[in-house]
């Protein structure tokens, strides 16, 4: 008894460390988060200041993170500088048709790589993956050579067509596809249900998650391409919000003052950011799913 | 689109297969070049054709308005005896091996901090994280062009006031252009990285760790035996994916710097666009492109590699 109790002191004193030294970790973690979190959107909250920061007072030494006045002239100033509603509908229009198109396109032929089993599959399969390798850069010169000859320069057909399909996004649902079990359209098979009906009616619903990832990844992409809008549009009315806000700062522009390339910035990422944020659970966990594939 | 399938609903599919085999497998392939013959008129017409295309281009001096003429290797030659592409290529090579570990790095730091199971909200701070991968590249480049404008930044001001640094200009700089670049790459990309590591992470069998602490293993021996050999399958996909990513760098070269300065920024891809769409040197610049193609196909040929004997590892 005498030798049992100072133990259990020692006991409760070593729990109290234990729980002492975690308490400690945990303050550590939620401190380390939340600074580095705060660090790592400090720069888009500068965008979102700057844009309603008059321009004289981003031209101050020192500079402020908080200005002492707010102003919408940056906005007022950036609709007369460039037809940023034209371009965002163009950007609407390009990114919107691409996704649609090429994510059918692209989960047709993912459907005919995984569920049917053919002769030259993987031969076809082989040369898709080393497809992929290829850098869009080599692709650029024929490609606009060709759409430049079809007088598809500056055209909304020129921008779309030459990306209806997409390696990527077929190799993505592919290997989705695949693993989802044979039984599956096997047995709509026996009762007569026909290819395109089994593709539509069972596989897709089975890969919602991975439609997703696909679908987001390609209005994403070609939402904030550049080099492309740049090469296939050179008139401001054709480009796309993300080719027109590059030629805002930079290159070929007299200088244009912060406050407006800001407000231009803020506006072509919000409604990538809005979509986002009402789906970014379901994207964020397709990512993982089909990132670890 | 074929909806007959032939088959009776009464007969099972693998009798059916044993049955008629050659009709199926004929049936078959008439079938799977129909799901599949959207998608490869597209890439035959836009990826195919003009990766042939370009090899043929670059045996020749082609300008943006006129054809040239045929001049063999010649154009390859000029590009290997080039100083200017031999600075692309470093800078190219530089920007892969130094964005590749060092995205893989911040990502997993951020994944690890985010996977313990003490922490709350974690939702919102990788939403927080992830927000940079969202936007474009353009943008990125805006925000950190003003933050690092030498006379307006608020990261020169600061460099000044903290550290005593007099007319700090990042992006101006030969020395730490290139890696001011990689700064902001890393920055807007590696919530994507986190995101997979994480799923990696939550992958792991949390027995492992129960059994490593119970045997006295310490947070550092359990990071090593545990932590990083469950996470091998996604290093393999996040380090290949950066790499070969990286080969294409362009936009933030565009915004940022044009290449400068004195070609400290230049990568191959935007020497590329500037021989083709500023200089119309077309034969030229597919030359270019076909050096770079290869130097993707290396990598890819790697990660082949590297894949089987993985995955072999795992069978055996």
């Amino acid at each position: 008894m005498s030798q049992s109790t100072p133990t259990a002191i020692e006991h409760d004193k070593l729990l109290r460390r234990a729980h002492a030294r975690h308490m400690v970790a945990r303050v550590l973690t939620y401190f380390m988060l939340i600074l580095m979190t705060v660090i790592i959107i400090f720069p888009l909250l500068i965008v979102l200041i700057t844009s309603f920061t008059p321009n004289k007072l981003t031209q101050t030494w020192p500079p402020k993170v908080i200005p002492s006045s707010f102003t919408l002239d940056n906005y007022t100033s950036l609709f007369q500088r460039m037809p940023i509603g034209k371009q965002l509908m163009n950007t609407v229009i390009f990114a919107g048709a691409v996704t649609v198109f090429s994510v059918f396109f692209d989960s047709l032929a993912a459907y005919g790589l995984s569920r049917i089993d053919f002769k030259g599959r993987g031969f076809l399969l082989g040369i898709l993956i080393a497809t992929m390798m290829i850098p869009a850069m080599a692709l650029l010169i024929p490609v606009y050579k060709l759409l430049a000859s079809m007088g598809l320069v500056n055209s909304y057909w020129g921008i779309i067509i030459p990306r209806l399909a997409d390696v990527g996004g077929i190799f993505l649902l592919r290997q989705f596809f695949i693993s989802l079990p044979k039984d599956l359209d096997n047995a709509a098979r026996i009762d007569g249900a026909g290819e395109f009906r089994i593709f539509w009616q069972i596989i897709l619903p089975n890969a919602k998650s991975a439609v997703l990832v696909v679908t987001m990844f390609n209005f994403m992409g070609n939402w904030n391409d550049l080099l492309w809008p740049l090469i296939m549009t050179s008139r401001p009315e054709t480009r796309t919000i993300t080719a027109g806000l590059a030629m805002l700062t930079g290159h070929g522009s007299s200088v244009t003052p912060y406050g407006v390339v800001m407000a231009g910035a803020l506006i072509s990422a919000l409604p990538l950011l809005i979509v986002f944020f009402f789906i970014q659970k379901s994207f964020v966990q397709g990512i993982a799913m089909t990132g670890i594939k | 689109m074929s909806t007959t399938t032939g088959i009776p609903p009464a007969q099972s599919a693998d009798a059916a297969i044993k049955e008629n085999k050659k009709t199926l497998s004929r049936r078959n392939i008439r079938i799977g070049l129909s799901f599949i013959a959207p998608a490869l008129i597209v890439l035959s017409v836009f990826v195919f054709y003009p990766t042939i295309k370009t090899f043929f281009t670059s045996l020749t001096t082609d300008r943006i308005n006129r054809k040239g003429i045929f001049v063999g290797l010649h154009n390859y030659a000029e590009l290997f005896t080039n100083a200017d592409f031999w600075t692309d290529f470093r800078n190219t090579v530089i920007y892969a091996v130094a964005y590749a570990p060092l995205v893989v790095i911040v990502a997993l730091a951020f994944a690890l901090l985010l996977n313990r199971k003490d922490i709350k909200g974690v939702g919102f701070f990788r939403t927080c994280l992830f927000m940079p991968y969202i936007i474009s590249l353009t943008v990125a480049s805006i925000a950190w062009s003003f933050l690092l404008s030498p006379s307006l930044g608020l990261i020169p001001y600061w460099g000044k006031v903290l550290f005593g640094i007099q007319h700090m200009d990042l992006l101006g700089t030969k020395s730490t252009a290139l890696a001011t670049i990689i700064f902001i790459t890393v920055w807007k990309n590696f919530g994507y990285f986190m995101v997979i590591f994480l799923a990696g992470l939550q992958g792991i069998n949390p027995d492992l760790y129960e059994a490593a602490s119970l045997d006295g293993a310490n947070a550092w021996q359990r990071f090593l035996h545990i932590t990083l050999p469950g996470l091998l399958p996604t290093f393999n996909y996040v380090v290949i994916f950066g790499l070969i990513g990286s080969f294409q760098v362009f936009d933030q070269v565009f915004i940022l710097t044009s290449g400068g300065p004195d070609r400290a920024t230049e990568t191959i891809v935007y020497r590329i666009y500037t021989e083709a769409f500023g200089n119309g040197k077309m034969g030229y610049a597919s030359a270019l492109s076909y050096v770079l193609l290869i130097m993707t196909l290396i990598i890819g040929v790697i990660q082949l590699v590297w894949n089987n004997k993985h995955e072999k590892e795992e069978i055996g």
